[in-house]
């Protein structure tokens, strides 16, 4: 049986490890269960611009790297394992990952979020047969044939300026007249030669299903309903992202989009339960927004901490 | 990234590996820049172990091998394909947990 700790974060992206780095500090010991995908989504990402600090930028595995050394460096202890379990009904709270029963006074969720998918029968089907949600996974795969990138935020931005590098174009299938990422990456995009932008459209299906992969995905104009069959290799969704939040769902209050409902600061619908980063934050969504997130619940599960 | 229950395929012995196997092959399609390759290798390393005498495991680099990838249509990975008989039978992408791979191998070794 473990013993019962102070505090446990849950996640370990950059929310869930600067909550590391400061818990830690603060002498909470902290345990830490990464889950499988540990360092969260920076670690499908390339070159991260915009993390101050870093005035020539750096790529985001090793950002998360560094992260995690700090957090251990003050004595946070790391389990790698997704949780399967939380019971938030009374204190301890427990969770379990990997068959072990862990329970603390204090819980910190950032479970951060995962790629959406388009909903589409043929998208399933054709997992791994040239739909991807990595673009710097599976980008190799596609070198010199056509492929489709959905969206038009910053992430769909970075994936289409990626896979260019591989692909012979990149159709980016946006359904506005107008991008939703950043000035610096849409300029980046638009110049691109090898990228060619599908405004107001959608994906209303992708062919190759019950063959070797994907051949084709068929575009539908929003404004006049028509439909065109653009032939690609690959189609590479990131149209958003959905919060990790199965886990809570009963125990937590979560908005209407599954989204951790937190108030003053990062306090939960449960006393002791805090959370950060992107599982509570569908508006920034940034490295460094969910790393000050972190921070915030961390100093909110001290002061908790300090006042039971 | 293999333990030594894992044994390493390549183009050359690819085909010779999987169809004169006497178990079912396990095959992870990995490459040293794909962050979701790294974090399963363990987790298939594991289940060599656990398996071991049932289910044969291999990876394979596919940075370092062009032909193979492409016979199975693998344009994912990770991507963990299984041979039985010669013949993939069934396949998993993406990051997943131990148990969940076992019961996708389950139904097809002998107890």
């Amino acid at each position: 049986m473990e013993t019962t700790r102070d505090v446990i974060i849950i996640g370990s992206g950059p929310a869930g490890l600067t909550a590391g780095v400061y818990t830690a500090r603060a002498n909470l010991k902290p345990l830490l269960i990464e889950g499988l995908l540990a360092g969260g989504q920076l670690m499908m990402t390339t070159e991260v611009e915009n993390f101050p600090g870093f005035s020539h930028g750096v790529m985001g595995p090793a950002l998360m790297a560094e992260m995690r050394a700090q957090a251990e460096r003050f004595g946070t202890e790391t389990v790698q394992a997704d949780v399967t379990a939380v019971d938030l009904s009374r204190r301890p709270f427990s969770a379990t990952a990997d068959g072990t029963v862990y329970t603390a006074n204090a819980l910190i969720v950032a479970t951060g979020a995962s790629a959406k998918l388009l909903g589409l029968p043929a998208e399933r089907a054709l997992m791994g047969r040239g739909v991807s949600t990595c673009a710097t996974c599976d980008g190799f795969f596609y070198r010199g044939k056509p492929i489709a990138v959905v969206g038009g935020g910053d992430s769909a931005l970075e994936e289409a300026i990626f896979l260019t590098k591989f692909a012979s174009k990149v159709t980016l299938v946006h359904r506005r007249q107008s991008l939703r990422g950043s000035k610096i990456m849409q300029d980046k995009a638009l110049a691109n030669p090898k990228i060619e932008m599908a405004w107001n459209s959608v994906v209303a299906d992708i062919k190759g299903a019950g063959t070797g992969g994907v051949s084709a995905i068929v575009l539908r104009d929003i404004e006049t309903g028509q439909t065109r069959d653009v032939p690609v290799d690959g189609v590479f969704v990131a149209i958003g992202h959905t919060p990790n939040t199965t886990l809570f769902a009963g125990a937590l209050a979560l908005d209407e989009n599954g989204y951790v409902v937190t108030h003053d600061g990062t306090n939960t619908s449960v006393p002791g339960v805090f959370a950060c980063g992107d599982v509570q934050d569908h508006t920034y969504r940034q490295a460094i927004t969910a790393a000050g997130s972190g921070c915030m619940a961390a100093l909110d599960a001290e002061h908790f901490l300090d006042h039971q | 990234m293999a333990s030594d229950k894992v044994q390493i395929l390549t183009d050359s012995n690819f085909d010779t590996t999987i169809k004169g196997a006497a178990l079912p092959v396990l095959v992870d399609f990995w490459a040293e820049w794909c962050q979701p390759c790294l974090r399963l290798g363990p987790t298939v390393d594991a289940l060599a172990a656990e398996l071991e005498g049932k289910l044969v495991v291999a990876k394979m680099n596919v940075d370092e091998n062009p032909m193979t990838p492409g016979r199975f249509g693998v344009r994912s990975i990770p991507m963990l394909v299984l041979f039985k008989g010669g013949q993939p039978v069934d396949q998993s992408v993406g990051l997943v947990p131990k148990e969940e791979l076992k019961m996708m191998v389950t139904p097809h070794i002998a107890e």
